[in-house]
């Protein structure tokens, strides 16, 4: 079984050379850690910024430099800075290589799940349903199942949806799984000590072995 | 052309009850928190505010919104506000979630002078029900109309007396394009100059967009996540 590290170390590997890519808020944020350092690759925040670097040190954080989850960050050399509505341009013209975020749900089809919970969660989509309605490469790192034990990899999203046919691929403590142009999840990787038959049960979509 | 006031409390002159606001900002990144704190001063209410936040319980728009200032509250994220989830929750605010790139997009059309635009986010969701849809080269897309906003209320880092404005950093966020998009644009700045001190190759937001602009003092910039290494 992976930790939320592995998950991150596994997503990364999916990041090529040249690679211009979005992280989402939680797991994701954590696939910045394990990029190797001789690979060209450069972190767009959608507040506005190509070239993210990492969180500053303690005394030199600046209020007016954060990423889109908020958190005081720092620019590499050769960041660039632009306004809202460019940074999603470049994300609307497919200009990001690879777009990495979480959800609530995922269907064997691609829809993804993750801004509301009717009458109990309203925080909000953000950018999630400019990226997923534009990417072509999206990978979602999340949890296999919710707090209740439920499975997130259903036949169909019960959630309200944030975009359809969109995810390409899932990453959880349990695997690596593609999402079959013609639906349902093929199993590409196992996590350490994970079996078919776990993964089967923690599974509610179709699963493709 | 000189467009500077003497302050918050004068920049938000002609502000009444039930006008739409734009106001600048990413959380509380790029905030306008002068011009916030004498509308909270002024007591104006039944306002409709577009944001990309709601602010927190204790900055930003979460002031207005303890004051029940709010009517209605246009954004893309609202997470980390407990107050406003109460008021949503209970009824007493009307919100409108929308996609932050169709946010952003949005006002962008405003300040280009075009009624719509089309974009691809919500496709398949409910932000699409009862909205026109038109299929491009096989993809469908959500039309989207231009905000219509009565006032713009933007923080920049520098600005000369006749409007022209220069951002910092990701302080920029949402400022340039709300600029342009309200009827009347506020615009408060940390170091406001004279004509010619600012390169004309780095101005962001053309004065022409810039109807009154302040210096204001002591900013508190506070930080909603402070994160180091």
């Amino acid at each position: 079984m992976w930790t939320k590290e592995d998950i991150a170390r596994r997503i990364a590997l999916e990041i090529k050379d040249g690679y211009y890519v979005n992280l989402g808020i939680g797991i994701p944020t954590l696939v910045a850690n394990y990029i190797p350092a001789d690979m060209d690759v450069v972190l767009q925040s959608e507040n506005g910024l190509l070239g993210m670097g990492p969180f500053p040190f303690a005394g030199e954080e600046d209020a007016d430099t954060i990423n889109a989850g908020k958190q005081t960050i720092t620019m590499l050399p050769g960041s660039a800075v632009f306004d809202s509505a460019m940074s999603f341009g470049m994300i609307r013209a497919k200009k990001v290589n690879l777009t990495i975020l979480g959800a609530m749900e995922v269907s064997e089809n691609g829809d993804i799940a993750n801004w509301k919970i009717p009458g109990k969660m309203v925080k909000g989509m953000g950018g999630a349903m400019d990226l997923v309605a534009s990417a072509e490469n999206i990978i979602v790192a999340m949890q296999h199942v919710n707090k209740e034990g439920e499975s997130k990899l259903l036949p169909q999203c019960t959630l309200p949806l944030t975009g359809v046919n969109c995810v390409k691929k899932v990453v959880t403590e349990l695997g690596v799984f593609d999402i079959l142009p013609e639906g349902g999840f093929k199993v590409v990787e196992c996590a350490p000590g994970v079996t078919l038959v776990d993964i089967r049960k923690a599974t509610k979509g179709k699963l493709v072995d | 052309m000189n467009k500077v006031v003497s302050g918050a409390e004068a920049a938000i002159a002609g502000i009444v009850d039930g006008m739409t606001l734009m106001l600048g900002g990413f959380g509380l990144c790029g905030l306008p928190e002068k011009c916030i704190e004498a509308l909270v001063k002024s007591g104006i209410k039944d306002l409709t505010c577009i944001s990309n936040n709601a602010g927190v319980d204790d900055f930003g728009i979460g002031l207005m919104l303890k004051q029940h200032q709010v009517r209605k509250m246009i954004a893309s994220y609202v997470g980390e506000n407990a107050e406003f989830e109460r008021q949503l929750l209970s009824g007493e605010l009307e919100v409108e979630l929308i996609p932050q790139g169709t946010l952003a997009t949005r006002c962008m059309a405003a300040g280009y002078g075009m009624p719509a635009i089309f974009t691809p986010a919500g496709i398949g969701t409910e932000i699409a029900i009862g909205k026109e849809i038109r299929n491009f080269n096989g993809k469908d897309y959500l039309m989207e109309m231009a905000f219509d906003a009565d006032y713009a209320i933007v923080k920049a880092w520098k600005g000369d007396t006749t409007g022209n404005l220069i951002y910092k950093s990701t302080a920029r966020n949402f400022n340039p394009v709300m600029a342009m998009a309200g009827k009347i644009t506020i615009a408060e700045v940390e170091h406001l100059v004279e004509p010619g001190e600012l390169d004309p190759d780095h101005i962001h937001t053309p004065g022409i967009y810039v109807h009154r602009i302040f210096q204001g003092e002591n900013y508190e910039k506070r930080i909603e996540k402070r994160t180091v290494r």
